[in-house]
């Protein structure tokens, strides 16, 4: 590993303060990517600011506390654990609590966080090799998994620079649930973003993958009240029981009201470049009674487009079997 | 060796190095302290096929704590090129800095020596290289056409190792047959990954040679440092008493050693070399990608008439190695007509090497998934099938099996599996959203054995005595320690805390390599007759001794049992191994003896035999595949450790189940890189994989085999497994998978 600089952040403005001189600068949360990447070479820090001594000045960034209109705010510096099994998220929204527990090793939920996991990156191979061309680590050197093994790579969101696959589960349920991404800068502007909107596609900038600023720092994911929510749920579908990245997963939320879907939420994850909201699964969905028709009609709609590659075509029918199977079981909830 | 009923062998005792690996206590080749200790780390090629045109080390060289940069510019020339110890499959073909050469992609080409493992790491960065690209080959597929015979060598005794092998005439045998198979069936490339990644400590003193290694042959370690270096052998020190696994890729001493010994010499320091996760992907071998052809011919009652079974494996650019994975066909069944060929085909990939049952792993696949095609389209059970066919002697040799309980294995796991519930037809059992299917497979392999010789001292441990054997075995992680002790306390009439077994040291007498499932049947027979030897020359010392009350009593009429010694008539006259050995100049009595297998390998055939059944549950939504239950029923001569004996079969299963569903090593073909190398993406199971898992023990006498009566256990508990499992898949599915591993990809 190269030397670096690191520093324990004594304040929100400390911590983005000190990492907005300096470009290569990163933060130090869970470290469960981070210092992964720097043994690896990939990342490449002269400057690490260790933010997790903030939860001890500030209680918000440790805290899952309800908001006054209904609803949860998660401080981003929580780990993993505490979240899933936190008596809250597991009642109003048990789809979150069963991503986490879904992801990783325990070792490794204890020690990450949820701004860090929101920020979590890639598992592709030759992203994670130096030796290897990648447009996302090194811009404009190609992309290696295009012709290279892809099994585990995107199919929706994919773009002819990146088909790399967003890893995250606690994103997929965090997306379905229309999170909102609190964010403070260096000059203390606080601002909102939805989650939906808050990763970017690799479009023709791979490197680039969400609309955070460098200077910025996030402090809580705020979920807003979904009644409905309670009746939600998580599948994925991996290469091994634990300790795997998803081939497919589905997040799903059903208001169902005498067999009738009310509204819905859907989004997916190993297939899509960022955590996938399917807006359309949940249009093909309302209105509809609760069937298989209604299920498939929406595993079709989600999956419309997908564009798979040499190792990974099975993705599309396991995706739209994934969806199927959450949706029914959300159903029979 | 008699039964002993009050003797430790067989009984399920604690691991005697437990308490010293839970504590942390076992030194294993990484942890030894030495002073002055520097770190090596290897710099890799990033291309597959050519060579270095240029290496810059400046950087490197003045980077913090960088103590030196060996590369082919600068490293000592070795005698004959580095080749010197290189007599495959023993010595292989090493990649020791001797010219800028590159045949695949991760090959050392430099070694940084910093004062710490960071700085060595950072440095080793540094290095700039540039590279003439030759031209590569890393696709099995595109070189299948270039696949060439095995060349011919001899046939070893008792086993026909040959390349290739004919009996009958195989084209008539399926011209008279009423149903024939042939089908192609191919396993990946897969990598050992052992818990402890190699390593070595290379510390020089004048001309004398230290290394802490870890390492499944603790002299051909140092017979491959000596001659590399062209030093006598006993100017090299090996010191290897813990492995923390081996699985055959600790059994041949691969660059990394002399690269820290060539370093230490250069640098004039202790080196360690401990290779990254990533680093064992290529450098230190794996199991090559196999294509097997397998053609099958019957008779309409399932009497066999033809086999023909032709591999294609993979090898490298600079050595020959085969996973043979048809030898296994020719004793496996009764069939008069057989062919059994190999073929090579090179690829610019790290030379692969012997890998947990190297040939039987595959063949077991491959053949009983044949067989299963076989009883389908013969409307046959697949037991009955195997029934049929049984061999009653070897059909390779024609000699008799020293013993085999095959028929006693079937039954047995038939009817604990309860596979007589088994519906004959694909895809239709069911239970709820499970499809669910039974299959079942033959596991063997065969029974080797080594000279190897023991020396055993009994001397005083205060008031008591102990008995300390050595010998230079090994121990992967398996028990080697403790069934040594207890064969060693059943010879000697000791307890087991009374005999201290040392193993693991160049400087104790030689024991052959820990593979082959070999060290109980070498190394044990050996401890048996050095510590026999030992107790009656202490026995005869107390009959000969007039101050003895066993004075004049003939040594075989003395009996011990716990360091006691007893007539086995009725006089009452009893005296201690401590009484003995006090009276003795010196007050200790030494005997060193070997053991080697001797007319019984021309006389007999010998092997291991199991049966195994599987049965598989399937998703019916996701086809996620489970195998909630595995039955293993083996006949393996004696068992010296219940307990170390049933670890050692449920570890053979485990890999079996990563063999049939988990594990797939990716190489990149357009450069040959190592693709998928780290224990995320390179997937073996996790607890929660592995389910029910029972292991019967069938009744087996063997008088022939060797001294203990034991066959090897070490490699027959993956055989057989990933056949089962395919079995299984289809019989739930009816989808026939020829390949390995078999994914959720190829049931959707």
């Amino acid at each position: 590993m190269r030397d670096f600089h690191y520093k324990r952040a004594k304040s929100m403005e400390d911590a983005t303060r000190s990492i907005s001189g300096d470009p290569t600068a990163k933060m130090l949360a869970g470290g469960t990517t981070l210092i992964d990447l720097m043994k690896l070479y990939v990342e490449r820090p002269d400057f690490i600011v260790d933010i997790n001594p903030l939860g001890k000045i500030s209680s918000d960034l440790v805290a899952i506390a309800p908001l006054a209109h209904g609803g949860l705010r998660i401080g981003s510096l929580v780990r993993n654990s505490d979240l899933a099994w936190n008596d809250l998220v597991k009642r109003d929204y048990p789809v979150l609590s069963e991503a986490l527990l879904a992801g990783a090793s325990g070792q490794i939920r204890n020690m990450a966080t949820v701004g860090g996991n929101l920020l979590q990156r890639t598992r592709c191979e030759y992203f994670r090799d130096t030796s290897m061309g990648c447009n996302k680590r090194e811009p404009g050197s190609g992309c290696s998994a295009l012709d290279g093994f892809n099994r585990m790579h995107a199919i929706l969101g994919t773009s002819e620079k990146c088909i790399a696959a967003n890893p995250s589960d606690m994103s997929v349920a965090l997306v379905a649930l229309d999170a909102q991404v609190r964010v403070r800068s260096s000059a203390g502007a606080e601002r909102t973003i939805p989650l939906v909107d808050f990763h970017l596609l690799p479009g023709e900038h791979p490197e680039r993958e969400s609309v955070l600023h460098h200077d910025e720092l996030i402090t809580a994911v705020d979920l807003p009240a979904i009644p409905f929510a309670r009746r939600s749920h998580y599948i994925k579908v991996r290469d091994r029981s634990s300790y795997a990245f998803a081939l497919a997963s589905a997040a799903v939320a059903l208001d169902l009201r005498d067999g009738m879907i009310h509204d819905a939420r859907v989004a997916m994850g190993g297939v899509g470049t960022k955590p996938w909201r399917s807006h359309v699964a949940e249009k093909a969905l309302i209105g509809l009674r609760a069937s298989d028709d209604a299920w498939r009609a929406a595993a079709e709609a989600a999956l419309h487009g997908a564009k798979p590659h040499r190792y990974n075509k099975f993705k599309i029918e396991l995706a739209k079997r994934t969806l199927v199977k959450t949706l029914s079981e959300v159903a029979a909830m | 060796m008699a039964t002993n009923e009050s003797g430790s062998v067989g009984k399920p005792m604690n691991r005697v190095d437990g308490r010293l690996k839970v504590t942390g206590a076992a030194r294993y080749a990484a942890d030894w302290p030495i002073d002055g200790l520097t770190y090596g780390v290897i710099v890799q090629s990033t291309i597959g096929s050519g060579r270095v045109a240029s290496i810059d080390v400046s950087r490197a060289s003045k980077a913090r704590g960088v103590i030196g940069v060996l590369t082919h510019k600068n490293a000592q020339k070795l005698p004959d090129k580095g080749r010197a110890a290189v007599n495959p499959p023993a010595g292989r073909v090493l990649t020791l800095l001797q010219d800028g050469e590159v045949h695949y992609n991760g090959q050392p080409i430099a070694v940084v020596v910093a004062d710490t493992f960071e700085h060595a790491t950072d440095a080793a960065t540094m290095v700039a290289v540039t590279y003439e690209k030759g031209t590569l080959a890393a696709d099995f597929d595109a070189a299948f056409p270039s696949a060439y015979p095995l060349p011919e060598k001899p046939a070893e005794p008792g086993r026909n190792t040959r390349g290739h092998y004919v009996r009958g005439d195989v084209d008539a045998g399926l011209a008279s047959a009423d149903v024939r198979i042939d089908q192609t069936y191919t396993t990946p490339k897969e990598n050992h990954n052992p818990m402890e990644p190699h390593a070595a400590i290379a510390s020089w003193e004048g001309g004398q040679l230290t290394v802490y290694d870890t390492t499944q042959y603790v002299y051909g370690a140092r017979d491959t440092v000596a001659k590399t270096f062209g030093m006598k052998p006993e100017d090299v020190h090996i010191i290897s008493p813990f492995v923390g696994g081996g699985f055959g890729c600790k059994g041949s001493t691969w660059s990394h050693v002399l690269l820290a010994a060539m370093a230490s010499q250069s640098f004039k320091r202790p080196v360690k070399i401990v290779l990254t996760r990533r680093q064992m992907f290529g450098p230190v071998g794996g199991r090559p990608q196999t294509h097997q052809r397998i053609t099958l011919g019957a008779k309409s009652d399932g009497t066999l008439t033809a086999i023909r079974h032709v591999t294609t494996s993979h090898t490298s650019f600079i050595e020959d190695f085969l996973e043979p994975s048809g030898i296994v066909t020719r004793m496996l069944y009764a069939v008069p007509n057989l062919e059994s060929t190999h073929r090579l085909l090179k690829l610019n990939v790290g030379t692969p090497t012997y890998q947990r049952a190297p040939g039987e792993a595959t063949g077991t696949f491959s053949v009983e998934v044949a067989m299963d095609e076989l009883a389908e389209k013969l409307h046959m059970d697949p037991l009955a099938l195997r029934l049929k066919n049984y061999a009653e002697t070897d059909p390779d040799t024609g000699r008799p099996f020293s013993s085999k309980a095959l028929k006693e294995c079937y039954r047995v796991g038939a009817e604990l599996f309860g596979w007589s519930k088994r519906k004959a037809q694909a895809g239709t059992m069911r239970d709820g959203k499970a499809m669910v299917g039974y299959g079942l497979a033959t596991a063997t392999y065969p029974t080797y054995r080594s000279p190897a010789t023991v020396r055993a001292r009994m001397e005083m441990n205060g008031s008591d005595v102990r008995a300390v054997v050595q010998t230079a075995s090994q121990d992967l992680g398996t028990g080697t320690y403790t069934i040594m002790t207890q064969i060693a306390a059943d010879a000697l009439g000791l307890k087991p805390s009374q005999v201290r077994f040392e193993l693991g040291d160049s400087h104790f007498p030689k024991s052959p390599v820990s593979g082959g499932s070999m060290s109980a049947a070498s190394t044990g027979s050996a401890v048996h007759v050095a510590c026999t030897a030992l107790r009656q020359q202490v026995l005869a010392l107390a009959a000969n001794d007039p101050s003895s009350p066993m004075h004049g009593i003939v040594a075989t009429d003395i009996g011990v049992s716990e360091g006691r010694l007893i007539t086995r008539s009725d006089s009452p006259a009893t005296e201690t191994y401590a009484e003995v050995l006090a009276r003795q100049p010196g007050k200790a009595v030494e005997a060193t003896e070997s053991s080697a297998p001797g007319e019984e390998t021309k006389q007999f055939a010998m092997h291991a035999f199991g049966a195994v059944f599987a049965e598989a549950r399937i998703d019916s939504d996701t086809r996620t595949i489970r195998i909630p239950r595995l039955v293993g029923a083996y006949g393996v001569g004696r068992v010296l450790n219940a307990k170390l004996a049933h670890s050692q079969m449920i570890s053979g299963m485990v890999w079996g189940v990563s063999q049939a569903l988990r594990e797939e090593t990716e190489v990149d073909p357009r450069n040959g890189r190592y693709v998928n190398a780290d224990l995320a993406e390179y997937r073996v199971p996790v607890n929660a994989d592995i389910h029910d898992l029972d292991v019967i023990f069938v009744d087996e006498d063997d008088p022939h085999i060797n001294p203990i009566g034991a066959k090897g256990i070490g490699e027959i508990g993956i055989t057989g497994v990933a056949g089962a499992i395919a079995n299984a898949i289809y019989n739930a599915t009816g989808v026939r998978v020829r390949h390995l591993p078999i994914r959720l990809d190829d049931l959707l």
